[in-house]
């Protein structure tokens, strides 16, 4: 794989062979988690990785298990080398597996250029706030979650929700208000079903956007380590497309709950002291080394804006997995199985959804003056319209005034006119927001405190206004 | 010179050590990584590496410096941005560019700048350490007192006004019949408290322009707090603000283990961002600490020591000094994995037995203190870390222990979060220990503040045991004197407690606009029992025009704020007569 190799540094010397690992007698020159090939004695070849490196025993994880390694026969070759990723333009269009080996039935990439897959971490005074307005069509998304340029931001999922969907909507639609400048779309699918990952390829199909595609893929079948590998050589094909070749890219990887459980089990067969539910104690730092690669660097055109998806064990956001993802990442959008049962799509619970970099990508000249203002009175009366109904469930809504009536009238249409929305609509902001304003038109006027007087003037629809 | 021997993670052991000492730092490799001597044993040597090890080989050269982890001190702080072992960010991106290639060495204070250095005292003066012989004006806004380094005395000799370098000598020191040069800069080791004559407890609120924190839990300069809550909660917010807004002569953000993109925000809105007090640029009163946590973790252990390290360095000039660090919780995880490399038996949830000690090594170098030498001086450095608690379940390792230490909590709560209240301190869960220290100093903004305070804090006690009632019986049945104090409760909350940072004239609210926000929503509460007591219903009450006056005061600038809330107090003095002009 790698041209700058000159010779093979090869050993049969394997003193024990357990679990995943390997101790083998060291030879001079192995570097620290540098790649090796172990041949077994019936000629088979697996991949694994150097884990420790000592004077006189050296430490190999061998991927996919030592099964069948004979001390006598099996040989241990190092490749003097971390994984890495050819990179040209030729990438776009093209699909991979987890190991960077083309399966689209196409040539391999010729390049000169080869990326260790890992990255390099941007210096952070060479960062610049992500602050552009991604336009998804989406109103729960537009209105309250706005996602911008170079930002990382999850959906946190349940399974059988419609993540893929809500994806595949956000690939169609985003682009730049009132532009049509396309995105480049980089596709890690981890550990997903066979059909699931065709469903993707061919929904890029469908749309156009192959062409300016590039997909990694590792499928439930395929190498447990390939499941680590995989955002990494999807994260490397984005950071060379956005700062070499100046493109936006869009980076979808799902499902992270995979990684993060391929994680575990090799941290487990290495014999490591786990932390919560088994995960492994550093497993936020490793999560933090695909998310960070997202961002926008200043003095470059291109960006990288990372939407990875997860599927929350049990619905449950306080699992390891959503946790660290929260914390890592500048917001989440959240799936709710109640929404979906009502048959609302796309099901965003938008009290726990959240997006970081919101402020930033709007306002007046970004989306619309009275953006953040209709944002607060949103979630103000959503909120009180969703408490009211809470308390109704015991004691009967004939217990509320009639104020809290229209509350929790409101709160009703909020999620069937704004929330709501088919799969194929694309609102424009404006659209979202008027949405907004008309169901603030129930309210007394007195209650929109958090909105500005003259943005109530402007946008209040008539009819309330003239009662 | 020693040979690396074995390499695991961040953690690696050298042979042929012998002659080093614990914590002295080391270069490893032919890329000069560097890394601490954090163990030793016969002649081997246990090194954390700030720096990737990835590609490293067995009998690569170690060599030792010396010398253990010293913060570098002097002008050019200020302003300026290290990653975790005070490298200069910013001399980095000119010299490497865009991405942090491992092996760089960069100093913290540029070698070649000139600084204008003013004497303050002539030579043949007798000095000891701590003394200010001159000033440099480092920023517009920070006067930078160079002192003579702790320790050291002496006969000032040889001292003049010029242009000097951080390292040129800028005076003689003659002692026992030896010279020392004395330079702009000095040097402390990071992990060790830098000395003060004497100790006070903290009494002068440290003014953040948040209204809960500053009205209803005070911190106080030179305190402690820590700010604990779930993801998405608003530590990183709370922690910007502090550090944008406080009162204080200069703020250090450590930002350990966190986002590039916050880093970079913040980084952004202080170049652009004014001092309410001075009107110059908050950059000028700013140092950063950035060590994100896709950089090296062991980087994470020391980032938050040399940030206190120049938190003291520039108390004991006589400044109050405010450190945030976000979060303490990515520095407890790196200790956690260095721990687990060294396969230490490791105490709750895997965390170092140590992990209280470490804390507390940390939060006790706060303080308000007498400083060494003359002229006298008074300085304090408060701290404030973040805590974040995996599933925001506050009874875990980091939480606890930080709570043992800390003498104010701002406890943040994901419900308030989902609602978008914020900041999202939860009034009932938090506390200042420092609240009855600074009454006097709020008595001096107005005599009625400890019972405002009370009379806001009993409301809000009695909101949540209704609160229970209400979820049985609905709001409607409860009686008009209940119903009124929901009311008032609520209008402490939406029109006082709430606050949001991104407001443009809200973002900051200094004591006196706080004090009057919160006494006229008090006063409506009187002037509300009144009208109730004639028989108003507190729906009509709830609908009438200066109630909703009283809810958009946050949108009054500081300028009329005062006009507007006596306008407002003059109508409720009128009685229910004024509440019908008006239109209810
Ligand atoms: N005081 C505040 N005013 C307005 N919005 C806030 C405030 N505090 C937090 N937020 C909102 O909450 C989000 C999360 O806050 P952040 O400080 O990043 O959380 P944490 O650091 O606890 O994960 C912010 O992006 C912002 O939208
Ligand atoms: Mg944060």
């Amino acid at each position: 794989m790698d041209s700058m190799q000159l010779f093979t540094r090869q050993t049969k010397a394997i003193s024990t062979a357990r679990r995943s690992l390997l101790i083998i007698e060291s030879i001079p020159g192995i570097r620290y988690n540098e790649i090796v090939d172990v041949e077994l004695g019936t000629g088979e070849i697996r991949s694994g990785q150097v884990i420790e490196v000592g004077k006189n025993t050296t430490v190999v994880q061998v991927f996919g298990g030592v099964s069948e390694v004979d001390l006598l026969n099996s040989k241990v070759r190092y490749k003097g080398e971390t994984l890495k990723l050819p990179v040209s333009p030729d990438i776009l269009g093209r699909i991979f597996d987890g190991s960077g080996k083309p399966i689209d039935g196409g040539p391999p990439i010729i390049s000169q250029k080869y990326q260790d897959i890992n990255g390099v971490p941007a210096n952070p005074a060479s960062r610049m706030p992500p602050a552009e307005f991604i336009e998804t069509g989406i109103s729960a998304i537009d209105g309250l979650n706005v996602l911008v340029r170079g930002q990382k931001l999850p959906i946190f999922s349940g399974s059988g929700l419609p993540h893929n969907k809500i994806a595949a909507q956000i690939i169609r639609q985003a682009s730049l208000k009132g532009k049509s400048e396309d995105f480049a779309i980089v596709f890690g699918a981890i550990g997903v079903s066979y059909d699931d990952a065709a469903h993707f390829i061919s929904n890029l199909e469908e749309t156009g956007a192959l062409s300016r595609a590039v997909g990694f893929i590792n499928t439930a079948s395929s190498p447990v380590i390939e499941r680590l590998s995989t955002p990494r050589l999807a994260l490397t094909a984005a950071e060379y497309l956005a700062w070499e070749m100046n493109m936006h890219v869009l980076v979808i990887l799902t499902d992270i709950t995979n990684y993060a459980d391929a994680l575990r089990e090799l941290a487990a067969m290495r014999g490591e002291i786990p932390s919560r539910r088994g995960y492994p104690g550093y497993m936020y730092t490793d999560l933090a080394s695909l998310y960070e690669r997202a961002g926008r660097i200043s003095g470059r055109e291109g960006s990288v804006t990372i939407i990875p998806i997860l599927t929350m064990p049990d619905d449950d956001i306080t699992h390891p997995i959503p946790d660290l993802t929260g914390y890592i990442t500048e917001g989440q959008i959240v799936l709710s199985r109640p929404l979906d049962r009502k048959r609302i799509y796309p099901p965003i619970d938008v009290f726990l959804s959240l997006s970081r970099m919101m402020k930033e990508g709007i306002g007046e000249g970004k989306t619309r003056e009275d953006h953040n203002n209709v944002f607060m009175q949103s979630y103000a009366m959503y909120a009180e319209g969703n408490y009211l109904r809470e308390i109704t469930t015991v004691i009967g809504s004939e217990a509320l005034t009639d104020r809290d009536k229209v509350y929790l009238n409101a709160a009703d249409r909020f999620e069937r006119e704004f929330i709501a929305q088919d799969e194929n609509s694309r609102r424009t902001v404006e659209e979202t927001l008027s949405i907004a304003w008309d169901i603030f038109s129930m309210l007394p006027e007195e209650d929109l405190k958090l909105i500005n007087e003259a943005y109530i003037k402007k946008y209040l629809p008539e009819p309330s206004r003239s009662e | 010179m020693g040979k690396i021997w074995r390499i695991s993670g961040p953690v690696i052991i050298a042979e042929d050590m012998r002659g080093s000492q614990v914590y002295e730092v080391v270069e490893i490799g032919e890329e000069r990584l560097n890394g601490e001597i954090i163990g030793l044993e016969q002649d081997k040597a246990v090194i954390q590496v700030y720096e990737d090890t990835v590609g490293l080989t067995v009998g690569e050269k170690v060599t030792g410096t010396g010398e253990i982890l010293m913060a570098e001190l002097g002008p050019g702080l200020v302003g300026n941005i290290y990653d975790g072992v005070q490298r200069s960010l910013v001399t980095m991106k000119d010299e490497v560019g865009d991405f942090l290639h491992r092996g760089v060495r960069t100093y913290a204070l540029d070698r070649e700048k000139k600084w204008h250095f003013i004497p303050a005292m002539k030579a043949g003066a007798q000095v000891e350490g701590g003394d200010v012989i001159g000033t440099v004006q480092e920023t517009g806004l920070i006067e930078h007192r160079i002192m003579v380094p702790p320790g050291m005395s002496g006969v000032i000799d040889a001292i003049e006004e010029g242009d000097y370098t951080v390292e040129e000598s800028i005076a003689l020191l003659k002692s026992n019949g030896k010279t020392w040069p004395l330079t702009l800069m000095q040097r402390w080791p990071a992990r060790k408290p830098r000395p003060y004559k004497r100790r006070f407890d903290p009494q002068d609120l440290l003014v953040t322009g948040t209204r809960v924190i500053d009205y209803l839990f005070p911190l106080a300069l030179g305190g402690k707090a820590a700010i604990p809550g779930g993801f998405g909660t608003g530590k990183t917010v709370n922690l910007q603000q502090m550090v944008r807004w406080s009162q204080t002569q200069l703020n250090i953000y450590v930002g350990c283990g966190e986002r590039g993109n916050e880093m970079a925000d913040v980084l952004q809105s202080f170049k652009e961002l004014k001092d309410p007090a001075t009107g110059r640029y908050l950059q000028e009163k700013e140092i950063f600490i950035a060590n994100t946590s896709n950089m090296p973790v062991v980087a994470r252990e020391i980032s938050i020591f040399i940030g206190i390290t120049m938190a003291e360095y520039y108390r004991d000039m006589g400044y109050d000094i405010l450190l945030v660090a976000d979060s303490t919780s990515r520095w407890a995880e790196a200790m956690r994995e260095i721990g687990a490399r060294l396969e230490e038996t490791p105490g709750e949830e895997g965390f170092p037995t140590y992990l209280g000690s470490r804390l507390s090594a940390f939060y006790e170098r706060s303080g308000r203190v007498e400083c060494l030498g003359s002229p006298g001086r008074i300085g304090s450095a408060t701290v404030i870390g973040a805590v974040s608690p995996p599933g925001a379940d506050f009874s875990e390792p980091v939480t606890q222990s930080t709570l043992r230490i800390v003498d104010a909590l701002y406890s943040l709560d994901v419900a308030l979060a989902n609602r978008r209240h914020f900041p999202t301190i939860n009034w009932l869960q938090s506390y200042s220990h420092y609240a009855d220290s600074v009454d006097a100093w709020w008595e001096k903004v107005s005599p009625d503040y400890t019972e405002v305070r009370n009379q806001a804090l009993i409301t809000l006690q009695k909101e949540a045991e209704l609160e229970e009632i209400v979820r049985l019986v609905g709001p409607e049945a409860l009686p008009e004197n209940d119903k009124l104090l929901l009311l008032i409760a609520r209008m402490i909350r939406e029109d006082f407690l709430m606050q949001s940072a991104y407001h443009p004239v809200d973002t900051y609210s200094n004591p006196k606009r706080s004090h009057l926000m919160l006494s006229t929503i008090m006063k409506f509460s009187d002037f509300a029992r009144g009208l109730a007591e004639e028989g108003m219903m507190v729906s009509e009450i709830s609908a009438s025009r200066i109630k909703q006056r009283i809810s958009r005061m946050k949108d009054v600038p500081d300028d009329e704020i005062d006009q507007y809330v006596d306008s407002i107090r003059q109508d409720m003095a009128g009685g229910a007569a004024s509440l019908e002009e008006g239109g209810v």
